[in-house]
């Protein structure tokens, strides 16, 4: 239960220079905030182009067509904001605050204000984001879809995200995070707190397509009731200086399923930092964490949590890594911690390079080296999102003819 | 067509096969017997240039070209073509995507599957949980949109079931006659190089020439029934007496 707001300012300035738990630390002094400037715009397709293309890059189709729903947040600033569905609504967290009593009980309590610096300073910084809620028993059926973006150099970013899925509801939200084409140093904080109730089911994808110089400091809490279904892909490709990310799923009610498929290449010069964890609280809880992660010359680290608290729980964990060329540092942490008997908890993890014999087999059929490693490779990270949206894995594609990486 | 002399094999630092020599004629068949671990898939693997082989004596040539060190792409793209014994799981690559690229886009890999029965494989990663039998048919899939014009087969009835092994035999059948090669005969100008334990496949196909493989020797060359029949009645024992006759 968040406490009252003297004292969470409080504890939000005391935390303003706590590092995170682990990665990089930035020093939010370096960059400004930057806001207001930005025009809004009342439909996807009077986006400006580079902005539609960047999204497009993202996995968000700049369209109404083919999704329920739109938004666009450029800094700290909503300048898209469009739904056609009556399943569900789509709001500026802010506007939703002032609206809802109620949803200060949803506000800062997935996700402690005091975690680090970062989420100190998106809740003492009043951020923008996307409250969605999806009504209870509505199946809504095409994706809403949201994007953030970076417009500015050296600017900070806060983002503060709700998402209710109500009993019985279900919803799939694509959320695509990204820079302007002038951007190459930032900070981006988002701090994303998941609802999801009684037989209620939530798929939520997020696409990150940084650059360069960027910081980015995720902080995700999502809390699943009972026979609710609660599945997570998250694809990183591109480039970017730092990503450190862990988010943690509490399943409470009995019955409960969390699904953390992740899918990331490390090129050089970057740090990723991914980790995915569950508790399992309930009785009859399923939970799985599957990675698959290359590193073309960065560094990756892949961390899983399964943490069993209730009998009857299953719960598993699969994390692989190639490493291609011959610098790049991959890392698998798995982790299993049960405090009852009665669960089921197992973890498989391994990495190495493309394996000859497999290479071989496809140079048989007549392909080249590289195009048979591209073919393996392809077909490792497809393992890693199976069901993900076709505009996805187009980039996946892409992401591989343009990191060479079938040359290894 | 192809034509090994004195090849000489190490695999994993071992001698594994000494001394092999042996041909096929374009648009002829020949037969590869021997017992278990004598060096039949090493053979073939060796032929088509796999990595763990290594040649340290002796040629292999493919239409009078020298191909003892080309890499695998290249001399499937000359037209040889293996269907393993024990292929990799190719996780995450589905069979459709693999006929694809077999074919280079020629063919349909629905319309090719359906004559072994095998649509419903199409969707699954290659070989992953595939039983012996499914090997083999995707195996031959994949050579089939592949169309090579020398098919080295590994004991490709094995394990195929009864009402399969039809289809099996007939589609093998179907590959060899059909199509036409370069070659130094008027005929189709596909050969093929096949391994049999059981012999189940020379019912389907014409087989010119039989070899019989021992400790990584040629013992004996002849007609391929009659060498069959031979293993059969008095068992591989002979190949070694084969060897001193022929010696003699
Ligand atoms: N990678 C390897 N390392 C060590 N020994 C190997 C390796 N590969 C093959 N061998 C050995 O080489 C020998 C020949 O093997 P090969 O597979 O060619 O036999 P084969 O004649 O095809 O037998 P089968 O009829 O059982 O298929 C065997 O003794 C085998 O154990
Ligand atoms: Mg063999």
């Amino acid at each position: 239960m968040p406490s009252d707001r003297d004292e969470l300012i409080e504890r939000a300035k005391n935390a303003l220079q706590k590092k995170g738990a682990f990665g990089e630390d930035f020093d939010l002094k370096t960059y400004s905030e930057v806001s207001g400037e930005i025009p809004v715009f009342n439909a996807p397709s009077e986006l400006p182009n580079n902005i539609k293309e960047a999204m497009l890059k993202t996995g968000v189709n700049p369209s109404t067509e083919g999704n329920d729903g739109n938004m666009l947040v450029i800094d700290n600033s909503i300048v898209l904001n469009n739904s056609n569905n009556d399943g569900f609504e789509l709001m500026d967290i802010r506007d939703a605050l002032k609206k809802y009593d109620w949803l200060k009980d949803y506000s800062w309590n997935a996700v402690n204000v005091d975690a680090d610096k970062y989420t100190a300073a998106t809740y003492l910084n009043d951020s923008p984001g996307y409250f969605i809620r999806a009504f209870a028993g509505k199946k809504v059926k095409l994706p809403v879809q949201t994007c953030i973006m970076i417009g500015h150099d050296i600017s900070a970013q806060t983002v503060h995200n709700i998402i209710i899925v109500e009993e019985g509801a279900s919803i799939e939200i694509i959320s695509g995070c990204t820079s302007g084409s002038d951007v190459d140093t930032a900070l981006h904080m988002g701090i994303s707190e998941i609802y999801v109730k009684k037989d209620a089911s939530l798929k939520f994808t997020m696409i990150h397509n940084w650059a360069e110089n960027i910081g980015v400091r995720p902080r995700t809490g999502i809390v699943v009731e009972e026979n609710g279904t609660f599945i997570n892909n998250y694809v990183i490709l591109k480039k970017v200086k730092s990503v450190q990310t862990y988010p943690t799923a509490r399943l409470v009610g009995k019955g409960a399923v969390a699904q953390f498929n992740t899918v990331a290449i490390a090129q050089p010069g970057a740090e990723l930092d991914l980790g995915s964890r569950v508790v399992l609280s309930a009785p009859e809880c399923k939970a799985e964490i599957i990675s698959r992660s290359i590193t073309v010359g960065g560094e990756v680290i892949n961390r899983g949590t399964l943490v069993g608290e209730a009998k009857d729980i299953k719960a598993h964990l699969e994390c692989r890594g190639l490493i291609l060329g011959d610098s790049g540092i991959n890392v698998a942490i798995p982790e299993l911690d049960a405090r009852v008997a009665d669960v089921e908890m197992t973890h498989e993890a391994s990495l190495g390079k493309v394996a000859q014999d497999q290479v071989e087999y496809i140079m048989s059929r007549g392909l080249t080296e590289d195009e048979a490693v591209g073919m393996i490779v392809r077909g490792f990270l497809e393992v890693g999102i199976r069901g993900i949206p076709e505009d996805i894995k187009a980039e996946i594609d892409e992401a591989i003819r343009q990191s060479d990486l079938a040359t290894g | 067509m192809l034509e090994i002399k004195d090849l000489t094999v190490e695999v994993g630092g071992r001698k594994v096969l000494n001394n092999v020599s042996l041909s096929v004629l374009p648009g002829s068949t020949s037969v590869l017997f021997g017992p278990n671990g004598s060096g039949k898939s090493t053979l073939l693997s060796t032929i088509m240039g796999l990595g763990n082989y290594k040649v340290v004596k002796g040629q292999i040539l493919f239409n009078d070209v020298d191909i003892t060190n080309m890499p695998i792409n290249e001399r499937a793209r000359l037209g040889i073509g293996l269907m393993s014994q024990r292929p990799p799981n190719l996780s995450g690559v589905n069979l459709y995507d693999i006929i694809k690229v077999s074919s280079h886009g020629k063919v349909d890999p629905e319309k090719l599957a359906s004559k072994l029965n095998m649509e419903n494989f199409l969707s699954r990663d290659v070989n992953v949980g595939f039983s012996g039998g499914e090997i083999k048919r995707s195996e031959l899939l994949q050579l089939a949109a592949q169309d090579p014009c020398l098919f080295m087969l590994d004991e490709p009835e094995s394990g195929v079931d009864l009402e399969s092994i039809e289809r099996v035999g007939t589609m093998v059948h179907d590959l060899i006659s059909g199509g036409k090669c370069a070659g130094k005969r008027e005929e189709s100008g596909k050969s093929a190089l096949v391994i049999t334990h059981t012999g189940q496949i020379l019912d389907y196909i014409e087989a010119d020439r039989g070899y019989v493989l021992c400790n990584g020797t040629i013992t004996c060359m002849g007609n391929p029934r009659e060498l069959l029949k031979d293993i059969r009645t008095k068992g591989y024992e002979e190949c070694i007496k084969c060897r001193l006759i022929e010696m003699n």
